[in-house]
């Protein structure tokens, strides 16, 4: 028999996708899971309703309301005060009832961050082509699957056909060796790649991840890599499946159900990179260098280590980085040399797509236990879906959470961007656990700093950014 | 939607790298469920103070840029979020051509869906252009899409890349909707060959 070509995991589930290709055109690609949120929707059903087009398979489309909505209890009904929100979600509602499309709005259950949902309904799965109008899509790429960001536009192309008109990507490994040392979290090594790569350093590649210490991150810790390979420039990050995926999956809603289960594991199996396939691109870290991470400009690539201090312009080479970084300074209102451990901040925000999950609520409570927030600090811890919510709550992280001085609310985007209430005011200074310290990002003028839970949760209580390798358990 | 085949006129320089979608067009003007109205508040957080009065210090406030079709840009136009509004924005504002050293792909793909035409020249040629255009307001450019050039009056020109399939759908005005709703069978038996699983 003859040797077939060594692929890729991303060329592998590619072939597997393509409807049909003419030479020297790109590809229609059939999309096997389609998430929908009220934000980048609107236009695209408004436009097959001008078309006079209908929806080909509700049955892969999953929405919910994320993006707008308020983070206040929702036992009674949420008031919604800004008229135009309140359009966007009634807009979703009335979409998805119009073309059967399922809906979980504000008040199911199954709510959440529609990145965080997916996989926790077992509909994010391997080998899957995933798409969303999102540019955080690529978190799903964590369960082995090509998941990616569309515009408004693709979104409609996708809700008429089901497939996507795609030019084929390029490839880049990310290879990670070594073992992240203690303290030192899945954040800090996504927030250090995007350092080495830069903020365009995958541009046109998909970035599959590899080595030991991705291997032995969880499944939340996958998906907070994967998530933010988009601020790298790359529109898709992803990891092989293996066991922890598959563990995570078995059970799940929307994941096959026994012996389909297994007949499915036999196929995920053949998705990771054969032996000696080829990348466009190969980029080399070593896990055990990596400290804890702290961003201390207006892109994730402005990022700083915790003992380290902010740079000046000087340190850039080039006149175009040096003037950008003058710029990020000047916003973010720091000086060159300032230590970073001398930071001081208003607020906190413990949430997102990126790290808004069960176990990043656990690792900011096991910080918080016992300690109280610093006064003048207010913190906000948000759920990444409805269902976190309540996991967490089972567990008593509310409780912990809330004892030490933070706030408790429901799931949704919240902070991480502030399309609802929540934001910061001009001028106010956010240690974050976001994705995104653009200028103006979680309110105009606001101050963000990117960090993990654990130093979102640390600089909570002392008032600054601290070093959470040198935190101790509080004996309750 | 509309051909476009070139674009003449005079240039607008955002001399800045990385402008991401966040500052193209920021969020809490996302809320809109309609595909226009977002011109007013393209690069809004740059181009009005704290109060609503325009920025007199953003450069596209300058009376000599305004109605400019071509935008010239830093590295890394259009990183970030996939928002197209930030497109709608632009095209709302008059832009029907960027240029820039290279563009967040999401972005560069949304222009396309627009009729816009987002062009990678050299970074040494969009210095040029951009110092052209800083000195001298009111400086213009011809961006020939069918040609694939870029080139002024004073002898400036420069050729760029694109995509066969882009540069035809520009060119055309082509729905892709409608062209791919031409293969429904073949999605079909794609279908039939591949069912789902859950
Ligand atoms: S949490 Fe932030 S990054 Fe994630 S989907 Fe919501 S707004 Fe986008």
């Amino acid at each position: 028999m003859p040797k077939t070509t060594p692929k890729t995991m991303f060329e592998k589930i590619w072939e597997q996708h393509v409807v049909s290709q003419e030479e020297g055109k790109p590809a229609l690609l059939y999309i096997d899971l389609h998430l929908v949120h009220e934000v980048t929707s609107p236009q695209a059903f408004e436009g097959l309703r001008l078309a006079g087009r209908n929806v080909r398979r509700p049955d892969l489309i999953v929405a919910v309301a994320d993006h707008d909505v308020p983070t206040t209890p929702r036992d009674t009904e949420v008031v919604i005060e800004d008229p135009i929100a309140k359009q966007q979600l009634a807009a979703l509602s009335e979409n998805t009832a119009h073309f059967g499309i399922e809906l979980f709005d504000m008040y199911s259950p199954g709510q959440g961050i529609v990145h965080v949902i997916g996989p926790e309904l077992g509909a994010t799965q391997p080998g899957m082509t995933i798409v969303c109008g999102d540019s955080h899509t690529a978190t799903h790429g964590a369960f082995g699957a090509l998941a990616f960001g569309i515009g408004t536009s693709e979104i409609e192309h996708v809700l008429a056909t089901q497939c996507l008109v795609q030019a084929r990507p390029k490839t880049m490994e990310v290879r990670v060796t070594g073992e992240l040392q203690p303290g030192v979290t899945a954040k800090d090594l996504i927030l250090s790649i995007i350092g080495q790569i830069g903020v365009a350093g995958g541009t046109g590649h998909v970035i599959e991840y590899t080595g030991q210490a991705i291997r032995d991150l969880s499944m939340e810790g996958r998906m907070t890599v994967c998530n933010m390979s988009i601020e790298g420039g790359a529109r898709a990050g992803m990891i092989a499946p293996d066991e922890k995926t598959y563990e995570y999956l078995r059970g799940r809603t929307r994941a096959p159900k026994g012996d389909a289960f297994d007949e499915a594991i036999k196929d995920w199996n053949e998705l990771a990179t054969d032996e000696g396939a080829e990348f466009d691109a190969l980029v080399e870290i070593d896990a055990s260098e990596i400290e804890p991470r702290v961003t201390w400009g207006t892109n994730p690539g402005h990022v700083a280590t915790i003992s380290g201090n902010v740079p000046s312009p000087e340190d850039f080479e080039s006149p175009g980085d040096q003037e950008n970084a003058a710029r990020a300074l000047e916003y973010m209102e720091l000086k060159p040399g300032q230590r970073i451990t001398d930071i001081a901040i208003d607020r906190v925000f413990i949430g997102s797509c990126t790290n808004g999950r069960l176990e990043d609520l656990r690792a900011a409570a096991a910080i918080a236990k016992g300690r109280k927030v610093a006064p003048g600090v207010r913190a906000m811890v948000v759920p990444g879906s409805t269902l976190t919510k309540k996991l967490a709550e089972e567990e008593g992280l509310d409780k912990i959470l809330t004892d030490a001085g933070f706030e408790w609310r429901s799931a949704g985007c919240s902070m991480c961007l502030g399309m609802n209430p929540d934001i910061l005011s001009p001028g106010e200074r956010c240690a974050s656990t976001s994705n995104r310290n653009f200028e103006g990002r979680q309110g105009r003028g606001g101050l963000t700093h990117l960090v993990s839970p654990e130093m979102a949760a640390a600089a909570a209580i002392e008032g600054h950014f601290v070093d959470v390798r040198d935190w101790e358990p509080v004996e309750a | 939607m509309d051909p476009l085949k070139k674009v003449s006129g005079v240039v607008a320089p955002l001399d800045r790298a990385n402008v991401d979608t966040d500052q193209v067009i920021p969020k809490q003007f996302l809320k809109r469920i309609e595909r226009t109205g977002f011109g007013q508040y393209a690069f809004f957080d740059w181009r009005y103070l704290e109060d609503g009065v325009p920025n007199p210090d953003f450069i596209l406030n300058k009376a000599e840029y305004r109605g400019a079709p071509i935008l010239a840009a830093g590295p890394n136009f259009g990183s970030g979020s996939s928002r197209e509004h930030a497109p709608w924005a632009l095209k709302e504002y008059g832009f029907m051509a960027i240029i820039a050293p290279s563009f967040g792909d999401i972005f560069r793909s949304n222009c396309f869906q627009n009729g816009m035409a987002p062009v990678v020249l050299s970074q040494a040629g969009v210095d040029t252009i951009l110092a052209k255009a800083l000195r001298n307001p009111g400086y213009r450019l011809t961006v020939d899409i069918v040609e694939k050039r870029v080139y002024d009056e004073e002898g400036f020109s420069e050729s760029f890349e694109m995509e066969p399939f882009r540069l035809e759908s520009l060119v055309e005005g082509l729905d892709d909707i409608g062209h791919t709703l031409q293969s429904v069978d073949t999605i079909a038996e794609f279908e039939q060959a591949h069912p789902a699983r859950w």
